[in-house]
């Protein structure tokens, strides 16, 4: 196989026994991105110097003897809203093309010190808000399974990067399924962490309540890997959970009988995709041969959780936004006083997807409108919740098909907002109860990657690498490549 | 007809802890600009707040003063609006689960005391300064955001004050209090204790409310009061006139002494309050309050009874002595140098706080120390300087900040005691003035002022009083 296409551990293996250098293993990534990047466009800024340097470093530490940590020298890509002290962060957005953050993000830092070289930033729909990073302010990235259909979003960019070879790793975040939707259209694995498992400090909000930041990567062993280097209690965020991390490795058993799963009939309705259920049916079915007790179940109020997310999202995302005004930093249209450079600029400045979602998210928190909409939301998140614990009180993991369909082709749903937002109709209910789940790869309909979704209660990360490193163990034939 | 007015203050007061409300940053005043600033007061992406516990200490510490009771469980809320100087454009405060509530505070005007009720008190961040462009043709605004996210409190009264003498004295008690408590340096000059008042009148003996009007830009007790009696004016001729009042903000013009539209009831900000989701709500539990409770010093009213009774101070010295934590310390420590407090007493609400109130200055920042003033009152109290004396050596000791018996030393200002000094004195001017003595003799009583201050421009004011009016009856 080719280097570029080795999973973090194996890459991080070789570095170890010294078999190759982290500036060998940092350039053999930079030749495939000089080679596809051009078809996919999965990065918004590339750091080759600063990647090349850093990978000097680790190799000279090595030399030294010094004791690195299991993900030194291995090249990685950031989403591109993950503030990077001295290398812009645009979030994909006019008004951010310019910024250069002076201060690293949390998980930055920790993959910092775990020695990871940042090969560059990865593109993104705008602030994090569609699904299919169409809505980028620079390019739309390809799926490099077929560069006529999208990657999914908004993490696309990181997805597609770790799918076409250009990185052994990525962060994405996930607010309604911007990681677990990627890695399921690109063929990876894609976590997001239990809110509040993973410090968002340094990560640019777009709904500060739901938002986590996850690893996208080629196998399950290095979603555990990269977990474990930037899980974990900051002072900084006072919504992490002062909580021990476990040791995420350990949990990678090849054992899963007995388990008990539950699959919500209520993701196997109308608006799935019929190949699309076939798929994730057959990978059921996988589990139960390899031991598990699967059983259908029912969580009610499913059908609320997309209608809820989008009052919730776009008003913490309306708040959020509001010091984009042009006055300290990022983009400004100058105007003829200050309203008037607010307006000019949050009108430039801003995308489409953004702005419709700004108006969604002041309506709701309108005078007069905030008890209908805003807080009958948080009353739905609390029945959402609730059903998710009733079933965990049967069930160790859930299973769910991660979106209704493989993923669709470049402007098929630009037009149509809503038709977007159903592509998030798995993964949504799971944000609104801050639980962790993965997307694993579980076959293909159409020759486009399906990808499986287990969920599990609060911090119960580990049960999510069991159940996922079992099955790809036992199906290893989906660990297949794109031809780009 | 009679009207009543209806007063409710809302008291914003900077807390004088050493970083920032979300923030490790200084809270110092003064500095150059953008100096005291982080990625997190700045509002950069990314960024998220963390609650200062000395913030919440202060908050609770003032609450429980002002008889509040504090929440179990608080939250912090965004406030939502536009504004250059708000980083985020929205504010972090406390809306609907505040600090704490329910409280009062204590006033007394012309002898009449009177119980005030604290609506509630929550906290807040403080928005940066905005600074306009002053030469001719500018058009541009810059930003200081060294004050942006500095804590504050926001103390909000019922609508129980009836009138501007009755608001002036809740402002001077609530700001006593603060500063007792230490939190605050209630500068309302530089903005750390700032006041809004909503007014309205009715008709007296009414039992409903009129229409309010919110009153903002009062930046002293002064402002405070000229303001309110204004507005009190113009809402009245306006009713007289049989005119509505218009519900609205108004700001008060230091310069012309009026009050004037901000903006009106439709034009007031919708700010779209919702829990900050960057914060978990916060826990006050009982062992917090009561430590808190156990460390609050004594108070402004304690120390009032306490002087009178301890020190035999009048009703009225103690409240003025105990209105100002700062002139209090000076007080006690004075006269534990020169333990005649009524003198102490005297000197500090007569002299002392002219020579302040004309520098601008805070009793801590008075030139003269304590240990000075009671100097000057042992050089008078044992003759060797006379009081006429003793008041021009306080304002040289204002002036330089040297101590009085240098002054005294310097200026040879020694009382003159010798008989026989001024008896030659005394001679001379009977001498010079016969017409005069003749009055004197005649039973103009008044004379003998004039005689004793001819002798007294003689010696430049160093001649004893009493011995020179001894000297002067005996030869008349």
């Amino acid at each position: 196989m080719e280097l570029f296409y080795l999973s973090a551990h194996e890459a991080a293996r070789l570095l170890q026994n010294k078999e190759i250098s982290a500036v060998e293993l940092t350039r053999e990534i930079l030749k495939r991105i000089e080679q596809v990047e051009d078809k996919v466009k999965a990065f918004v800024t590339l750091t080759p110097e600063k990647a090349l340097e850093q990978a000097k470093a680790v190799d000279e530490a090595r030399a030294r003897g010094e004791n690195l940590g299991p993900l030194a020298g291995v090249p990685m890509a950031l989403k591109d809203n993950l503030c990077t002290e001295g290398i812009r962060t645009t979030c994909s957005s006019k008004m951010l093309e310019n910024w250069i953050p002076p201060y690293d993000a949390f998980v930055v830092r920790k993959l910092r010190e775990a020695g990871a070289i940042l090969v560059g930033k990865c593109n993104m729909d705008e602030f994090a808000m569609g699904s299919s990073t169409e809505n980028s302010r620079f390019f739309p990235t390809r799926n490099p399974w077929d560069l006529d259909r999208v990657p999914g979003g908004s993490s696309g960019g990181s997805a597609a990067a770790v799918a076409a070879g250009e990185a052994f790793f990525a962060l994405g975040s996930d607010t309604g399924g911007s990681i677990r939707q990627p890695a399921s259209f690109c063929g990876v694995v894609g976590l997001k962490p239990t809110y509040g498992r993973v410090s968002r400090y340094g990560l640019v909000a777009f709904a500060s309540s739901l938002d986590q930041i996850g690893p996208l990567t080629r196998d399950v062993t290095d979603c555990a890997l990269v977990l474990q280097a930037i899980a974990g209690h900051d002072p900084l965020d006072s919504t992490s959970a002062d909580l021990p991390v476990p040791d995420y490795l350990a949990a990678l058993r090849q054992d899963i009988k007995g388990l008990k799963i539950g699959v919500p009939k209520e993701y196997f309705g109308p608006g799935m995709d019929r190949e699309v259920v076939s798929v994730v049916r057959q990978a059921i079915d996988r589990l139960s041969d390899l031991g598990a007790f699967c059983e259908e179940t029912s969580l009610p109020h499913t059908e609320y959780a997309l209608p809820a997310y989008y009052l919730v999202a776009p008003a913490e995302a309306s708040s959020n936004l509001a010091r984009y005004d042009g006055v300290a930093y990022g983009f400004r249209l100058p105007g003829k006083d200050v309203v008037d450079m607010y307006m000019k600029t949050r009108r430039e400045g801003f995308g489409a997807e953004v702005k419709r979602r700004i108006m969604l998210g002041t309506y709701a928190l309108s005078a007069g409108y905030y008890d209908a909409y805003y807080l009958k939301a948080l009353k739905v998140r609390t029945l959402i919740r609730r059903d998710f614990d009733q079933a965990f009180e049967k069930y160790d993991v859930l299973v769910t098909p991660t979106s209704p369909t493989v993923a669709f082709r470049l402007g098929e749903r630009v037009g149509d907002p809503l038709a977007m937002y159903m592509s998030d109709l798995c993964t949504i209910p799971v944000n609104m109860a801050g639980l962790p789940a993965i997307s694993i790869p579980c076959g293909f309909a159409q020759g486009l990657p399906v990808g499986l979704q287990i969920i599990a209660k609060p911090f119960a990360e580990e049960i999510l690498f069991r159940v996922a490193y079992t099955f790809e163990q036992a199906t290893g034939n989906f660990r297949r490549w794109p031809e780009i | 007809m009679e009207y009543e007015a209806v007063i409710g203050l809302e008291v914003h007061v900077e807390l004088k802890t050493a970083s920032k409300a979300f923030c490790s940053c200084s809270t110092a005043f003064g500095a150059p600009p953008n100096t005291q600033v982080c990625p997190v007061c700045l509002g950069l992406p990314g960024v998220l707040p963390v609650i200062n516990r000395q913030m919440v200490e202060f908050g609770i510490k003032t609450a429980l003063a002002l008889n509040c009771s504090i929440a179990p469980i608080c939250k912090f809320d965004r406030k939502n609006y536009y504004y250059p100087d708000l980083p985020k454009n929205y504010q972090i405060s406390q809306y609907d689960l505040p600090l704490a509530r329910d409280g009062y505070l204590e006033i007394e005007v012309d002898g009449v005391k009177k119980r005030v009720g604290i609506i509630r008190v929550h906290m807040e961040e403080d928005a940066g300064k905005l600074i306009h462009g002053e030469e001719p043709g500018a058009d541009y605004s810059l930003v200081d955001y060294n004050r942006a996210g500095v804590p504050l409190l926001e103390i909000v009264s019922a609508p129980d004050l009836r009138s501007p003498d009755e608001a002036r004295a809740y402002m001077e008690k609530l700001k006593a209090i603060l500063e007792y408590l230490e939190v605050s340096d209630c500068k309302m000059q530089e903005g750390s204790l700032r006041c809004d008042a909503n007014v309205s009148v009715r008709p007296k003996g009414s039992t409903v409310f009129g229409t309010k009007t919110e009153v903002k830009n009062l930046n002293s007790f002064r402002a405070l009061h000229r303001a309110l009696s204004y507005e009190i004016e113009r809402q009245i001729s306006l009713l007289e006139r049989g005119e509505r009042i218009i519900q609205e903000t108004r700001a008060w013009d230091e310069q012309r002494q009026v009050t004037y539209s901000l903006r009106s009831k439709e034009e007031a900000h919708d700010y779209r309050y919702f829990p900050e989701p960057d914060l978990v709500p916060l826990a006050i539990g009982e062992e917090w309050i009561e430590r808190v409770r156990s460390t609050l010093p004594e108070l402004p009213d304690a120390r009032r009874e306490r002087l009178i009774k301890d020190y035999g101070l009048p009703e009225y010295d103690a409240r003025v002595i105990t209105g100002s934590k700062a002139l209090a310390d000076y007080f006690e420590k004075a006269v534990s140098l020169f333990p005649d407090p009524k003198q102490v007493s005297n000197w500090l609400m007569g002299d002392f706080m002219r020579l302040l109130n004309a520098k601008g200055l805070e009793p801590q920042e008075a030139p003269v120390p304590p240990e000075n003033l009671a100097e000057l009152l042992k050089l008078q109290q044992e003759g060797t300087i006379s009081i006429r004396i003793a008041k021009e050596v306080l304002e040289e000791m204002f002036a330089t900040g040297r101590g009085a018996r240098e002054i005294v030393e310097a200026k040879g200002l020694t009382q003159i005691t010798d008989v026989a000094q001024l008896t030659a004195i005394v001679e001379k001017v009977l001498a010079a003035h016969p017409k005069v003595v003749e009055d004197y003799r005649k039973g103009k009583e008044k004379a003998l002022g004039f005689l004793v201050g001819q002798v007294m421009k003689e010696t430049r004011g160093k001649a004893n009083p009493n011995l020179v009016n001894q000297l002067l009856k005996e030869r008349l």
